[in-house]
């Protein structure tokens, strides 16, 4: 499949919108789930760092 | 052997292996996706009927396929616990589901803008297209009654339950096609006669489903690990692992 150019390649034979719509929705929400989890991790160990400093000042 | 098996059935020791998983199956994912893409873009032709806007399925059937196998192995998870009361099970299940819900939204998304140009119309309400509706809301039913119960074990059986009544959507959904007239196109590749496409199409195809596939591995992973770390906070492992990453 030979585009000829960038242009012609971006245009998706007129339907532009419909292709990268999708491409873009979708590359979009799975990049953002994988950020959302990293920063799930993140907060999850600080709690942990919280509660373990509380519990080593109980004993 | 089996002792050796079971030993990854307690979160303790399954979370470093989860962690290592995740990340070899994030990095397949991303060689298989730059693999699929570049076969989608550049060396599938055009669609004699549609023209370029039939590239969307190289994404939209992968997550079509997604949705429903994910929901199907997060029902086996949910079963899995269910019956053995095994504290893991739950954990997966419960990490597989916003994933399978975001394949599911994107199935539907990605049909929506194929359909436009396609068939002139957005949406409409025959049996393929509304049976995977529901399975999105079966997803969000899922995670919503889990969400909606404090206690981790009681929210994973009440969750388990809604997940195996659900199974029963997916023949419905697969079937859906042959079973009603639906405006939804019949299978594209079946396992009992040959693909009525062409060929780097249905490679292209198929590499993108192994790509999410890898992606849905990776992300239910990565999920399970935090969930691990919230359920085990009285543990002196998920402690001591925090302590240690500081």
């Amino acid at each position: 499949m030979s585009w000829g150019s960038w242009e012609n390649f971006l245009a998706m034979g007129g339907h532009a919108f419909y292709v990268w719509g999708s491409y873009l929705v979708t590359l979009g929400l799975l990049i953002a789930e994988i950020v959302l989890l990293a920063l799930r991790k993140r907060s999850a160990l600080a709690r942990l760092r919280v509660h373990g400093a509380a519990a080593q000042g109980d004993r | 052997m089996s002792s050796n098996w079971l030993k990854y059935s307690s979160p303790q020791t399954f979370f470093p292996l989860a962690g290592k998983l995740a990340f070899w199956f994030g990095v397949l994912a991303l060689i298989a996706c730059a693999a699929g893409l570049y076969i989608g873009f550049f060396r599938a032709p055009t669609d004699a009927q549609q023209g370029e806007a039939y590239r969307i399925i190289f994404i939209h059937v992968p997550a079509a396929w997604m949705s429903m196998f994910l929901y199907l192995v997060m029902a086996f998870w949910a079963g899995l616990g269910l019956a053995f009361n095994t504290r893991l099970s739950g954990m997966m299940a419960s990490a597989i589901a916003p994933t399978g819900a975001l394949f599911t939204f994107l199935a539907l998304w990605t049909g929506s803008l194929w359909g436009k140009p396609t068939w002139g119309t957005w949406w409409v309400w025959d049996a393929r297209l509304t049976s995977e509706l529901i399975l999105l809301f079966l997803y969000f039913g899922f995670m919503a009654l889990q969400a909606a119960i404090d206690d981790p074990r009681r929210a994973d059986k009440a969750g388990a339950v809604l997940a195996l009544v659900g199974v029963v959507n997916i023949p419905i959904i697969y079937f859906s096609v042959k079973w009603w007239n639906t405006l939804h196109q019949g299978a594209s590749v079946s396992l009992t006669k040959a693909p009525t496409m062409a060929a780097t199409m249905l490679t292209g195809m198929v590499v993108m489903a192994f790509g999410f596939w890898f992606y849905s591995i990776a992300a239910a992973l990565m999920r399970s690990r935090c969930i691990m770390l919230e359920r085990e906070r009285a543990s002196e492992w998920a402690v001591e692992y925090a302590r240690g990453s500081a």
